[in-house]
């Protein structure tokens, strides 16, 4: 009853999709890069305003 | 509210029902009914694990956070993007390959039934008594609000979300809350600018963010190492990360999300939305928050704001006072608030300093006096509610907002609990059907026809036994507390199974199901004896269960070639 393996899905073989992105780990490492990105916006808005 | 208010109200939350209902009446296959819609693109997963996470304390409590202590809270989201990442690279890929309908039978693939059906039980013991809550909570605070019974409320939301949950499942579930969040969006985005409209002329966004962050309310990032502190970037990251983990990787409400469409790719895409997109989402509630606490220095406000709590028991002279103090307070408050902003306008420093610190004071003793007002309800009453903060954005709702955006608002909590509670009533249907019925009844499994009857009877029924949890949770004080209590005893050794099966290969079933049985009569043990912030059970849950796994394998004979176990 459960479905088969989905034996054709790679997950570091299939590409992200995404223009700009090559790989899935570029994706990563921009989601990180905007994370840093988010908490650095936070202190500047936070010294302007304090 | 008047009759523009109740035609957004009931034409929302009742149309987008409705619609989810009529749209999934012909879902007939157990695929489509547990795991969505297999062409489902990654927007709609996006929007379906966002509003899944937001339920409608999100949208009540969090503005009130901000209110009261400001936004540093936003730190405690800051380990969901990195949690987000290993989900996409570690969990979800298995979870696919495997092509399972739940996480807890990937537990049974790679370890063996006895663990599969621990992890499913610590779910269901924990999301179960979690149902009662999502309903409850956000119920009693707009029953409170619009003097309505609170009974009614809770059936009714009860009644919208098992129609539609139990008609079509996953795909349901996704279908709705596509147009919950577009309500919540356009709800929230209303308040927000009618707020900005109704702040003091000449004030702005930026003369109120310039108030709010002297009375320190957008401290957003701490880097302080002091452990007393509740909020910093260290809590945030690391505690953050490990709570998201459990939470996306492990809690089937989230993983029923985001393990169908159309490829991997979508799932994938789906949860890197989220990673993007939720720290700024909460900044802006929680900004939402601050700014309703400079609006209300400039305009009436109760000196408690859950008004039918304090009308309960205000009655003698010694609250007339305090009430009293509490006017002279405000007042003082905003003269020394429009002294600071001239002082500021005047570019002479000492002046301005001095301004700063004179504002500082007033708004200490308005606090001081909120303060009183709260010990003088304990004092009257043991039993009273004295947590008035999640009463700030509806007041403000109700008092500040046009005929028609009320409504659009209201609804905005409204789609918030039914979105949220409608993944918990399809993971807890799904959960039972297939890691329990399933299990006991191993033949019935190929009839499909009846996996989706018995499917939909467990989903109803957990319904049934949320709603019925809620009517009593009436009776019950700090229940919301109790639930976080229960889910921090659970979650940390659940998370612990899901760690040893990614990454302790050579931990077998026998060996992490006794580990993690001990690691969570410890964990109930610590409970009872020792007096830690409950946060802490999380980690002490998770840890315990890796090291005692490490610790049996070194007795316990290897592990069976994996496949050797039997799957639902």
């Amino acid at each position: 009853m459960t479905p088969a393996p989905r034996a054709e899905e790679s997950p570091e073989g299939e590409a992200p999709g995404v223009p700009g992105f090559r790989t899935w780990r570029g994706v990563y490492v921009f989601v990180f890069g905007w994370f840093v990105l988010v908490v650095l916006l936070l202190s500047v808005f936070m010294e302007i305003f304090s | 509210m008047n009759a523009a208010d109740w035609l957004v109200l009931l034409g929302t939350i009742v149309g987008i029902a409705a619609y989810g209902s009529w749209r999934t009446r012909q879902v007939r296959s157990l695929n489509t009914y547990m795991r969505g819609n297999a062409a489902t693109r990654w927007g709609t997963i996006g929007v379906s694990v966002m509003a899944t996470q937001a339920s409608a304390i999100t949208f009540l409590s969090i503005p009130g956070q901000g209110f009261e202590s400001g936004i540093g809270f936003v730190q405690n989201y800051f380990g969901l993007p990195l949690a987000l990442i290993i989900v996409c690279a570690v969990f979800l890929p298995m979870y696919r390959r495997l092509s399972v309908y739940t996480a807890y039978e990937f537990l049974g693939r790679r370890f063996d039934q006895k663990t599969r059906l621990l992890g499913a039980g610590l779910f269901l013991l924990q999301r179960g008594l979690a149902a009662g809550v999502t309903i409850y909570a956000p119920a009693i605070i707009i029953s409170t609000v619009l003097g309505w019974p609170l009974t009614p409320v809770i059936v009714f939301t009860g009644l919208l979300v098992i129609v539609y949950t139990v008609t079509g499942g996953s795909e349901a579930v996704a279908v709705t809350q596509k147009w919950q969040m577009a309500v919540i969006s356009a709800g929230m985005v209303t308040a927000m600018v009618v707020l900005l409209l109704r702040l003091p002329d000449g004030l702005g966004f930026i003369g109120a963010a310039h108030v709010a962050g002297a009375l320190g309310k957008l401290q957003a990032v701490d880097f302080s190492l002091d452990p007393s502190r509740r909020y910093t970037v260290w809590t945030g990251v690391f505690g953050g990360l490990f709570l998201s983990l459990s939470y996306f990787g492990t809690d089937q409400s989230q993983v029923q999300r985001y393990i169908g469409g159309a490829s991997l790719r979508e799932g994938r895409l789906g949860l890197m939305f989220n990673a993007v997109l939720k720290i700024p989402m909460q900044f802006v509630i929680l900004l939402l928050g601050a700014l309703l606490f400079v609006f209300y220095q400039f305009a009436p406000h109760p000196v408690f704001f859950n008004q039918a709590e304090w009308r309960r028991y205000a009655q003698d002279v010694r609250f007339r006072d305090i009430e009293a103090q509490h006017a002279s307070a405000a007042a003082q408050s905003q003269s020394a608030i429009r002294a600071w902003l001239q002082a500021r306008a005047s570019d002479d420093a000492a002046r301005e300093a001095s301004a700063r610190a004179a504002m500082i004071a007033a708004d200490d003793r308005a606090r001081a006096v909120r303060a009183d007002a709260k010990a003088a309800l304990a004092a009257a009453d043991p039993r009273a509610k004295t947590k008035d903060s999640d009463y700030v954005f509806v007041t403000f709702i109700l008092t500040q907002l046009p005929h028609g955006a009320v409504g659009l608002v209201i609804a905005v909590m409204f789609a918030a609990a039914l979105s949220s509670k409608a993944s918990e009533l399809a993971a807890l249907g799904t959960t039972t059907t297939i890691d329990f019925w399933r299990h006991f009844r191993p033949l019935a499994a190929a009839d499909e026809a009846r996996n989706v009857r018995v499917a939909r009877h467990f989903t109803a029924m957990w319904g049934v036994f949320a709603v019925a949890f809620a009517l009593f949770a009436g009776f019950a004080e700090n229940l919301i507390e109790a639930i976080n209590i229960l889910g921090s005893i659970f979650y940390g050794v659940l998370l612990g199974l899901f760690v040893v099966a990614f990454f302790l290969r050579r931990v077998g079933g026998s060996a992490v199901f006794f580990a993690a049985v001990t690691a969570q009569a410890l964990v109930i043990g610590m409970y009872f004896s020792l007096n830690i912030g409950y946060l802490w059970y999380n980690l002490i849950g998770c840890a315990t269960c890796i090291g005692f796994s490490l610790a049996l394998q070194m007795v316990l004979p290897p592990q069976a070639p994996a496949g050797q176990s039997r799957a639902g």
